[in-house]
């Protein structure tokens, strides 16, 4: 697979993204206020908190899903008030759910393959024949595909819906799925979520594989402590909708507010 | 035992990318084509022309039509029978002003005009789904009909405020009119059938078709993918109705040989078209053709076949008995398979791959 595409003006380590000030409040509730952080190319980036602290909100406002009321997000130099979720993915942000959100009644290959959709630009008029540049545009995608399926492990499945997978293969064909838009930034909601530990550590050096190999930068919401505090360079926590901490994991640890927040304070 | 795939590599991603993969497959389809373009033709009946083959295709390219919108988008649609009347009368239209181009060219061409309005009546679909689209799409069946009843230029003032379709010959023939043969009529509509199939399996196949079922699945991911929800709703609207339109402008020019649009294009049309793609199965191409052939084929079977069988039945009595055993199979075929006949002829394949052994 070819590196992501995307700006190569930034030097790992630079900052990829960088969300400042932003609050967002669905009526009199407030999701999220005010929390400033950056992800910087090449590293992976851990959001935790406890249940209800903002975590998927503020995925949901990178990847332009929800608009937040105050507040910029910076991505690759641009910086951004309101945004379509069609064209943050154009921009290379792509995402996994914390739900899996696979489209059901098709095939592992052709789940992947949607997530090329973005890369293919054959005319309606060839498509209409499946011929010429039609056919030459699949038939190339298909070998990007496949890579990611060997990558991945999956080439036993690759033919049958994804409605008839087991848990944890549908979370690896939605990583792929996001994999084939070749991002700049990758958005793992939970990608642990509800697996063994056979599981869980087979997706972690999936993660790992994917920053190593594919330089992705990627920012990942996940309940398991231990997995977070082994996989990312830095970590931002939340609560209420507020940052109370940020940076690399041993110090996240010892923070006497994250402490606090995951474990009551003795009254 | 005869249908293994066992020997067969597929060497390139083109060949296992194959609409076709199945050297069997390629056969079987070979085969129905002979059939269809020389067998039927030399051998069948008029009768079996006119009342069981031209109706089945006209309602396969109409089923296939919905079939794109509901199936592949997952876009509930009740407007079918006013797309095929915009088709129907666009053709109308077209072949009074130009008289002297083939009609093969205005029923295909019809299907645009068709397209165009079904975009229209799309743009809901962003901010609808579900049974509230289906209200939506109402509207065009009513508002729609009523343009066709109403607006007597669309029936170029006609006393009987019908379509009155006129005569047009290919290649010395008559195709249309009263003078066609149905041999004509059915060698015609069978090669414009066959093919927008071809394009209508292309499509799916290839990204068009993933975009739709990606929004069909879970439009929030298809989204977040770049799959921009509105051009590819809209998209499938202007397929589907294109598709309508030309089955509508064949139902009028290669089947009724004219008639009234309250007749041909009402909402029981698009019900029944509905129904065709529900049983024929949803998603499938080949469903549309078995939807469309249960659909129409079996009032004819049970109003011919029983008699012919000895059971004796009249008039009014048959169609009551017609209405009574289609709405019955429809609920066993539900039932038994909500997939549709399509799952079954899928199952039935799995089977004879393995065949004679259980699994």
């Amino acid at each position: 697979m070819r590196a992501p595409g995307g700006d190569t003006r930034l030097a790992p380590g630079d900052v990829l993204l960088s969300v400042e000030g932003v609050s967002l409040s669905f009526g009199g509730v407030k999701a999220i206020t005010d929390v400033s952080f950056d992800i910087r190319k090449g590293e992976i980036r851990a959001i935790i908190g406890p249940n209800g602290a903002g975590k998927t909100s503020m995925l949901n406002v990178i990847n332009g899903f929800y608009h937040p009321q105050q507040g910029r997000i910076t991505f690759k130099g641009a910086t951004r008030q309101k945004m379509r979720p069609s064209v943050a993915a154009a921009q290379g942000i792509a995402r996994t759910f914390q739900n899996v959100a696979l489209f059901k009644g098709m095939s592992t290959l052709d789940n992947i393959m949607a997530g090329r959709t973005l890369k293919m630009r054959s005319p309606f008029f060839w498509q209409l024949f499946r011929h010429g540049p039609a056919l030459t545009e699949e038939i190339a995608h298909r070998k990007v595909v496949e890579e990611i399926i060997d990558f991945l492990e999956i080439q036993a499945i690759r033919k049958t819906p994804v409605g008839k997978l087991p848990y944890g293969l549908q979370k690896r064909v939605e990583l792929g799925r996001a994999l084939a838009m070749q991002p700049d930034l990758l958005l793992l909601d939970e990608p642990m979520a509800g697996m063994n530990l056979e599981e869980k550590e087979d997706m972690s050096r999936f993660i790992l594989d994917v920053n190593n190999q594919y330089g992705t930068t990627i920012a990942l919401i996940e309940h398991d402590m231990g997995v977070v505090m082994d996989l990312s360079d830095r970590v931002v926590v939340l609560e209420y909708g507020r940052k109370i901490a940020d940076g690399a994991p041993d110090e996240v640890k010892r923070n006497k507010q994250v402490i606090d927040a995951y474990l009551g304070v003795p009254h | 035992m005869f249908y293994r795939e066992a020997g067969q590599y597929k060497t390139s991603y083109a060949a296992d990318m194959a609409i076709f993969p199945l050297l069997q497959d390629r056969i079987g389809i070979a085969v129905i084509l002979a059939v269809l373009f020389v067998g039927v033709p030399l051998f069948a009946s008029e009768f079996l022309i006119s009342t069981v083959m031209i109706p089945t295709l006209v309602f396969s390219l109409a089923a296939i039509g919905l079939n794109v919108l509901t199936g592949y988008t997952g876009l509930i649609s009740l407007g079918t029978g006013a797309f095929m009347g915009v088709g129907a009368y666009a053709c109308y239209k077209l072949t009074t002003y130009f008289p002297g181009v083939n009609i093969i060219v205005w029923i295909v061409a019809s299907g645009f005009f068709s397209a165009a309005v079904g975009v229209v009546f799309g743009l809901p679909s962003l901010r609808i789904k579900g049974f509230y689209l289906a209200v939506a799409t109402l509207a065009a069946q009513f508002f729609l009909q009523w343009c066709f009843v109403r607006v007597p230029w669309l029936y170029n003032y006609n006393a009987s405020g019908a379509i009155e379709v006129p005569l047009r010959t290919l290649f010395g023939l008559p195709v249309t009119g009263p003078n066609a043969t149905p041999e004509a009529r059915y060698l015609v509509l069978l090669s414009i059938v066959v093919g927008l199939t071809w394009f209508a399996s292309n499509l799916v196949h290839g990204r068009v078709g993933r975009s739709w079922m990606a929004v069909r699945d879970m439009d929030i991911a298809a989204e977040l993918m770049g799959i921009r929800l509105l051009p590819t709703k809209l998209l499938a609207f202007a397929v589907s109705s294109f598709y309508a339109g030309v089955a509508g402008a064949a139902m009028m020019f290669l089947w009724y040989g004219g008639g009234e649009a309250n007749d041909a294009f009402n909402i029981n049309q698009s019900f029944l078209i509905l129904f065709m793609v529900i049983i024929g199965g949803l998603g499938s191409l080949i469903g549309s053709f078995f939807g469309a052939a249960f659909i129409s084929i079996l009032p004819t079977v049970l109003k011919f076949g029983l008699p012919a069988m000895g059971v004796p039945l009249g008039g009014a009595t048959a169609e009551h008995i017609t209405y009574l055993v289609v709405g019955g199979l429809i609920i066993f075929f539900l039932v038994v398979e909500p997939h549709g006949l399509a799952r079954l002829w899928q199952i039935g394949k799995q089977k004879l791959r393995i065949w004679p052994f259980p699994y």
